[in-house]
């Protein structure tokens, strides 16, 4: 008994309270609350919310750690104290300096993410009476993956306010939403913070400190030397494992694949979306190497860069990858039907390509992208259901002709 | 050859305490009683006050819409108690017995000879009207309205169900004569479905046999109409069950109303999981005498996904065949949202473990295992509804309260029952049967 029976107690003194809901929220977060079917089924199944969001955390959690040693990583290369490295498990990765770096400059993004996200949460909570809703449990892990390293704290929490209140509590809360949270979120620093957002040394650690200096070093991402149709000096390998600079979690396409795996497999995260995305993407990238190739574009073009870079690239550099697999599959902001799913993942792919292409102030599209799909999702979903109601009015009418 | 139904999508739920195919004779109880609220929609006019005298067929109430649909009492002695709840609204009326079972005595018939008309009167008097449901909107059939085709479901797929191959075993006369007679009320056709070629339905004349095959809801007679003769705006189809058929039967054959279940008594609190034959109405602490473990538990009559909850001192539901007792979950798990889940069903596989031994039977008691959120997950509901139609969408539709969009996404071809199962996997906890039957209430008042 012990802990159960206090905490029981304590429940049932706070209960119709204002501090019922804060109470509750923690108190779930210990146990598995004690409530009983009325009417309805006799019984439930084992997945509740909480679970659900777990499982995608749980696939987060790759993606952070490989982002704090890439922190490190990448700005002890700029400064010169490390060499490239060659295999996955070299040593000039997986240290303790690197990983320091990523603990000072992640981990307090992460944690400013959570504190003010989860504070105005709890604050609606408490005016609306209702259930702590676990929506931005995974918001706020998704958050600093998917900023720059060098991002000042106090942007990020100016941000996640208003992603917080704008993106969601406006609209009544978890599963109301209509935009994706997390990409409120991006979008609004992207908006907010152009000169900063945009720049080519936010990448790095301290590349900003020391721009200008004798000290300078460059903290350019893949695409950000495409778009000025420079040389990469980045292998296949690095790509694909994710050795480059970046957002956080973006980089490595290979966890972000073990992680889509997993989702897949525990059937939390929709199969339909992450497959089309990445086919969306191939399609524009071929599309626009097509193009390049045929010589409609020169390379005296702007877009040429981006445009000739071949397409399996766009699918692993930059937040495409990311994007596809813990972004677009959200299922409150996605097409909720299994045939919208499809159109809506390829056009998110589709897009994603082209604004990354035409994109004359930044050279990423993913996130806006996601962002528009969110906005056309309903309406997708409107024209399959429709074909649902039209086929039920067709049988109406053939039996009655 | 007539049409098979073969679903694939659905999940079978598999517990512990399936009933032996064992049947025990039950005296005869003392008080039974008769709920309006099995009938759902009905709105009671008693015609036995307390005090009346009363034999086993005999009318208690009438439909107030319709007074020809007569509601019999399953046994004989006397009205004690009409037991009101708010608003004076009829509850329960309770008949206390002699001991010994007085049938009042219809005409014997021959159906064969009689009219689709005359069947219905005959029906309307012995009382057994009742046992005629109707789709659309899951309630006791409109005698104005000509259905287009009768269905019975002669295979229950839900959670530890009756099986009907053995209840039924012996009752070929009478299903046949009452089959017979539902032949006369449409011009359609009869359908009935079978789980095996044992099935005492299998050699039915006169109507139209289907082979089912497939996981739960194979059995729920929405599915089975979805894939032989899908419901249209419009149109009406009644539904009979084999047990409701049997009673039928016997008083087509003998002139006496005998509403005698063979009910499974299941579940893991049930400590002889078996059947008994009991009279529809039988006080629950009766049916379940010295077979019960008393122990925080949950008495369902009915099955663990549409049944109605019940005390040991309530009363089998009218049209049930089957007492479900499992354990209550008013307890705390400790980190029960993130540990890895051995003992409970779910269809995803986050760390929940039960695909890995889909014939495992579980026991599964009545703990929410989550709070009530709002609808997140979308695409899982699919998986486990094999109608043509978009339940999420219909279930918002349904909330929302837009008549014309629940009409369009398929609102006439379902009953709550065909949504227990996404109520059952609903990760936001959503009470998915309660907001159909609401649905559906809204429908029948505004369109008829």
């Amino acid at each position: 008994m012990g802990l159960k029976q206090n905490l029981h107690n304590l429940k049932e003194k706070y209960k119709g309270k204002k501090i019922a809901p804060l109470f509750n929220g923690f108190h779930t977060f210990l146990y598995l609350p004690n409530e009983t079917t009325h009417g309805g089924t006799h019984i439930k199944a084992a997945d509740d919310l909480k679970r659900t969001m777990n499982t995608v955390i749980m696939a987060l959690v790759p993606c952070l750690l490989f982002g704090m040693f890439n922190a490190g990583y990448q700005h002890h290369l700029a400064t010169g104290e490390v060499e490239r490295i060659t295999g996955f498990f070299s040593g000039n990765f997986w240290n303790l300096s690197n990983l320091w770096i990523g603990a000072i400059k992640v981990l307090p993004l992460v944690i400013v993410s959570y504190v003010v996200g989860l504070a105005i949460e709890f604050v609606f909570c408490i005016i609306k009476g209702h259930e702590i809703e676990e929506g931005y449990l995974v918001t706020g892990m998704l958050v600093p993956l998917i900023v720059p390293v060098d991002l000042p704290l106090w942007m990020l929490a100016v941000a996640v306010a208003f992603g917080v209140v704008i993106g969601k509590e406006v609209f009544g809360g978890t599963g109301m939403n209509i935009l994706n949270p997390a990409l409120t979120i991006r979008a609004f620093l992207f908006f907010a913070y152009p000169t900063w957002m945009s720049g080519d040394k936010v990448w790095v650690h301290d590349a900003v400190n020391r721009a200008g200096t004798a000290d300078a070093i460059s903290g350019e991402t893949i695409l950000g030397s495409y778009a000025q149709n420079q040389e990469v000096a980045y292998t296949m390998f690095e790509k694909f494992f994710g050795f480059i600079p970046g957002s956080v979690g973006e980089t490595s396409a290979f966890l972000i694949l073990l992680g889509a795996a997993f989702l897949i497999f525990t059937k939390i995260g929709s199969w339909r979306i992450i497959v089309s995305t990445f086919f969306g993407a191939a399609v524009m990238g071929l599309i626009f190497n097509a193009v390049a190739s045929n010589g409609i574009i020169t390379d005296t073009s702007k877009f040429y860069g981006l445009m000739s870079a071949p397409w399996y690239d766009h699918l692993i550099i930059g937040g495409l990858a990311f994007g596809a697999v813990y972004m677009a599959t959200d299922p409150v902001t996605a097409s909720q039907t299994n045939k919208g799913k499809i159109i809506y993942g390829f056009l998110i792919g589709f897009i994603s390509i082209m604004i990354r292409v035409f994109n004359p102030a930044y050279p990423e599209g993913v996130f806006l992208a996601i962002l528009l799909m969110n906005v056309f999702a309903p309406t997708i979903d409107h024209y399959v259901v429709q074909g649902n109601v039209k086929k039920r009015l067709k049988r109406l009418q053939a039996k009655t002709a | 050859m007539s049409k098979d139904i073969r679903i694939k999508k659905g999940l079978d739920i598999k517990l512990v305490g399936e009933a032996k195919e064992v049947t025990t004779e039950l005296p005869l109880g003392s008080v039974f009683a008769v709920k309006p609220d099995d009938f759902h929609g009905v709105i009671p006019k008693i015609l036995a006050k307390e005090g009346t005298e009363v034999k086993a067929g005999q009318a208690l109430f009438y439909n107030k819409s319709d007074e020809r649909i007569l509601f019999p009492s399953p046994v004989s002695g006397k009205v004690t108690e009409i037991v009101r709840g708010a608003r004076r609204k009829v509850l329960e009326i309770k008949i206390t017995t002699n001991g010994t079972q007085e049938y009042k005595e219809f005409e014997k018939v021959d159906v064969s000879k009689m009219s689709g008309e005359e069947v219905k009167n005959h029906l309307f008097a012995t009382g057994c009207w009742p046992f005629i449901k109707q789709r659309p909107y899951d309630v006791v059939a409109n005698p104005n309205q000509a259905p287009k085709a009768i269905f019975v479901s002669g295979y229950n797929s839900a959670p530890l169900a009756a099986d009907y191959d053995y209840v039924l075993a012996g009752k070929e006369a009478e299903l046949q004569e009452a089959l017979t007679a539902l032949t006369k009320l449409t011009e359609g056709k009869v359908h009935v479905s079978v789980g095996s070629s044992k099935s005492p339905l299998a050699n039915a004349k006169g109507v139209e046999a289907h082979n089912v095959q497939g996981p739960h809801p194979v059995g729920n007679v929405s599915t089975q109409i979805a894939q032989v003769n899908p419901i249209n705006k419009g149109e009406v189809v009644w539904v009979v069950t084999p047990q409701d058929l049997v009673v039928i039967g016997e008083l087509l054959l003998t002139g006496k109303l005998n509403v005698t279940r063979t009910v499974a008594l299941t579940g893991s609190k049930i400590n002889e999981p078996q059947y008994v034959n009991v009279i529809a109405g039988a006080q629950i602490s009766d049916v379940v005498k010295g077979n019960l473990n008393t122990d925080n538990t949950r008495v369902i009559s009915g099955n663990v996904l549409s049944g109605e909850q019940v005390e040991e001192s309530g009363f089998l539901g009218f049209y049930d065949n089957q007492v479900t007792a499992i354990p209550e979950g008013d307890d705390y798990e400790l980190f029960g949202w993130n540990k890895p889940v051995f003992n409970k069903i779910s269809t995803s596989r986050a760390l929940t473990f039960s695909w890995l031994n889909p014939k495992k039977k579980y026991d599964l008691n009545t703990n929410t295992n989550g709070e009530h959120r709002a609808f997140v997950v979308t695409g899982s509901y699919e998986e486990v509804f094999p109608l043509d139609i978009y339940p999420m969408q219909l279930l918002k539709a349904c909330m929302y309260k837009d008549l014309d969009e629940m009409e369009g996404l398929g609102a006439y071809e379902v009953a709550p029952e065909d949504f227990a199962l996404t109520e059952f996997i609903c990760v936001s906890k959503q009470p998915h049967q309660k907001i159909i039957r609401e649905g559906l209430d809204l429908m029948m008042k505004e369109l008829g």
